[in-house]
């Protein structure tokens, strides 16, 4: 009995030996939803190249831990309700090491509950003000915004200089768009600007011209957009065909769109003169190590996978949330989220977008959001992008790279 | 302060808005009367649950913008397109009459996750093959305006009013005077009839749902001369169109008309006078209105 015991055991220690070193080789998994169609399906399929890069070069640098990393993606379909199915059979069924929150906050937004319940790691990706209520220790946003003031504040500082007094608002009934404006607002209330027209237009909407002629009747000299992208498309181009007047010294703030390749191509000139939020532009300003290298790789792939051409809004901030989980995970040489949260939160993690520090609610220690005027630029040229000068930074100080040209007939006409 | 039902600044500028939002609303009206028509023929008279109309306007769309890239103007190609979407608007049809109006489920369920289904392998194929970023179209008559009156008007919505008022005008004239027109009606109102008078229903309805699925391809053309679209935009334009055809009553071409001009200053009204919110509750408020006082809808028989 005593000998047949003892066979069983060493047969079970056996066993165990086989299995331990294919323990080891076992891939991190790293899970994500990211929208591939819909609404947000451009800025998450280029997204989401951006994260796939960045798995590539940390396998072929060996992974992490010794360990390959393997990416699950869902397509969450730029549908909130389907992410906390997705998360919830990342987490159960694929049973992912690390999570990567969906692109934008109205995806992300859902499976909050789920991440502060279960008291996990979630390196989000652009998502907006999502952590200020719940205060969850172990939420990381990658964009360069904290809050709507330092958003579009850049664009309300130039036009204060330039002696506005009087502002407009122009915004989509959506939950983004209505939040920015509602920060605009206040940044206007704190600067006492007096609000002379205001419009909420619902999504999808085409004809603008009645809109357009009333902010002309109103003589602002701020205007002030938050639109989505097919959206500001035609609000461009009704400005063209109905004009906003002379008296609007500076346009712009929030319009989505203007930081895509293809839209920007589609609209070329009629952007001249417009002042709008971004996350990178190729200004000497944001020359980062790394940046142009990733960038010159993004494009080559972006055509085969038929995303974005240019890639600057996200792809780098997502390879960036690449770069911060290896800086942990290699520093602390765990997978404990608990460790890894704490390691964000401690040290300043280096990126192809500059060097990046948190705050106590997971967002930028130092916002800092490229406000950029569009000058000098032609129709129907994508490659004019590339260049600088294109998409010149007016604020804020520290990544400025030209002036702003005020009023915006005159910009319009650069 | 200019805002939805507060001071507007005076009651001229008040009456001045009020105008613009009428003139506008008409322009995009007809407009939204145009990407209904085809939807009034294949679910109004051949009570077809095309719920993938509007995906194949985005098609139409697409289909511009294609050739488009060669030069050709957006209105130009959209009329280029239709025999192509009229041969694929009659597979469609047969595709369906052999699948389900045989076995008599022609309004069921099935019929409609049918068309939901070709919906989504549209949005799906143009996703694969352009991409998912917002296309648009170039036209002499994209990016000016004309002034009518104080008004500044953007041309290409003028151009979309008069495209859409003759292409409505000659649908309407279509089914009124011509056999075939009249065989289209007729196969609405007494199939069996039809049979009896040696006409084949399916052929006809067949005929009838091409020519459904050409107006979309000029309707889709002048969507794109409107506004940049992209692979999900056509679910924008799901209810609107819908919204159209059962305000107008089923069937009714003159009636599709009216009803998209309604829709679209009611919408334009609201939306410059009371605010962005109660825009598509106003119009959908109004269906329900209009449903609870006739059922057939205001031209419906």
């Amino acid at each position: 009995m005593k000998s047949i015991l003892r066979a069983i055991l060493l047969a079970g220690l056996a066993v165990l030996g086989t299995l331990a070193p294919a323990q080891a080789q076992q891939p991190i998994k790293i899970g994500m939803a990211v929208s591939q169609t819909g609404t947000l399906g451009g800025g998450g399929r280029a997204a989401l190249l951006g994260v796939k890069m960045w798995v590539e070069d940390v396998n072929a640098k060996g992974g992490l831990l010794g360990r390959k990393v393997e990416l699950i993606a869902y397509d969450d379909q730029s549908q909130p309700s389907t992410t906390p199915t997705l998360y919830t059979k990342l987490l159960d069924v694929d049973k992912v090491d690390l999570l990567i929150g969906p692109y934008a906050s109205v995806p992300t937004a859902p499976i909050m509950p789920i991440i502060k319940q279960r008291d996990l790691l979630l390196m989000s990706n652009f998502t907006f003000e999502l952590n200020r209520d719940l205060k969850h220790d172990k939420v990381f946003n990658n964009a360069p915004w904290t809050n709507a003031e330092n958003l579009t504040g850049g664009m309300f500082d130039i036009a204060v200089k330039a002696g506005a007094k009087k502002v407009a608002f122009l915004a989509a009934d959506q939950e983004f768009t209505q939040n920015v404006t509602a920060g605009a607002k206040r940044i206007a209330k704190r600067l006492n600007l007096e609000t002379v027209y205001e419009q909420i237009y619902p999504p999808g909407n085409v004809d603008f011209s009645a809109m357009i002629r009333a902010i002309r009747a109103a003589k602002p000299d701020i205007v002030f957009v938050a639109s989505y992208p097919n959206e500001s498309a035609v609000i461009l181009r009704g400005v063209n065909e109905i004009g906003v007047g002379d008296s609007v010294k500076v346009f712009g703030g929030a319009m989505i769109g203007l930081q895509f390749g293809p839209v920007m191509e589609n609209l070329g000139s009629l952007m001249n003169g417009v002042i709008n939020f971004t996350s990178y532009v190729p200004e000497k300003t944001m020359d980062y190590p790394g940046v142009r290298d990733f960038l010159a790789r993004y494009t080559k792939r972006a055509d085969e996978e038929k995303v974005d051409p240019l890639g600057y809004y996200l792809p780098p901030f997502s390879y960036a949330i690449g770069q911060m989980l290896e800086q942990a995970v290699t520093a602390t040489k765990s997978l404990d989220h608990k460790v890894l949260a704490a390691h964000l939160h401690k040290n300043e993690m280096k990126t192809i977008v500059g060097s990046i520090a948190f705050d106590a609610l997971g967002e930028r220690a130092k916002p800092s959001v490229p406000m950029v005027q569009f000058q000098n630029v032609a129709d129907k040229n994508m490659e004019q992008f590339r260049q600088p000068g294109k998409m010149v930074i007016v604020a804020p100080p520290e990544l400025k790279s030209g002036e702003a040209v005020v009023p915006f007939e005159k910009a319009r006409k650069k | 302060m200019i805002q939805a039902g507060t001071d507007t600044g005076g009651d001229a500028l008040s009456f001045e808005l009020l105008l613009d939002a009428i003139v506008l609303g008409m322009l995009v009206g007809c407009f939204y009367a145009a990407v209904s028509i085809g939807l009034s023929i294949s679910f109004g008279l051949l009570d077809v649950p095309q719920v993938a109309h509007p995906a194949m306007l985005l098609l139409g769309s697409y289909g511009t913008y294609l050739l488009g890239r060669w030069g050709l103007d957006p209105l130009l190609a959209g009329v280029i397109l239709m025999p192509i979407f009229f041969l694929f608007g009659m597979a469609l049809y047969r595709g369906f009459h052999e699948i389900f109006e045989k076995r008599g489920e022609a309004t069921g369920i099935g019929s409609l996750a049918f068309f939901f289904g070709v919906a989504l392998i549209i949005e799906v194929g143009l996703i694969m093959v352009f991409g998912v970023d917002q296309r648009a179209v170039e036209a002499p008559y994209i990016g000016s305006s004309i002034t009518v009156g104080d008004i500044p008007l953007p041309i290409r919505m003028v151009v979309a009013f008069v495209v859409a008022l003759l292409f409505t005008g000659g649908l309407i004239l279509y089914l009124a005077k011509t056999f075939t027109g009249r065989a289209i009606r007729a196969v609405a109102q007494d199939e069996g009839a039809l049979k009896l008078m040696g006409v084949d229903p399916v052929k006809i309805k067949q005929w009838a749902f091409g020519i459904a699925t050409a107006t979309t391809a000029l309707a889709g053309a002048l969507l794109i001369v409107i506004t940049p679209v992209d692979p999900n935009y056509y679910r924008l334009y799901i209810g609107r169109t819908f919204c159209v055809v059962v305000l107008a009553g089923p069937g009714s071409m003159g009636g599709t008309l009216i009803a998209g001009l309604i829709l679209g200053i009611s919408e334009s009204i609201v939306l410059t006078m009371f605010g962005a919110s109660w825009a598509q509750a106003v119009s959908f408020g109004l269906l329900l209105v209009v449903l609870g006082l006739r059922p057939q809808g205001l031209f419906g028989r």
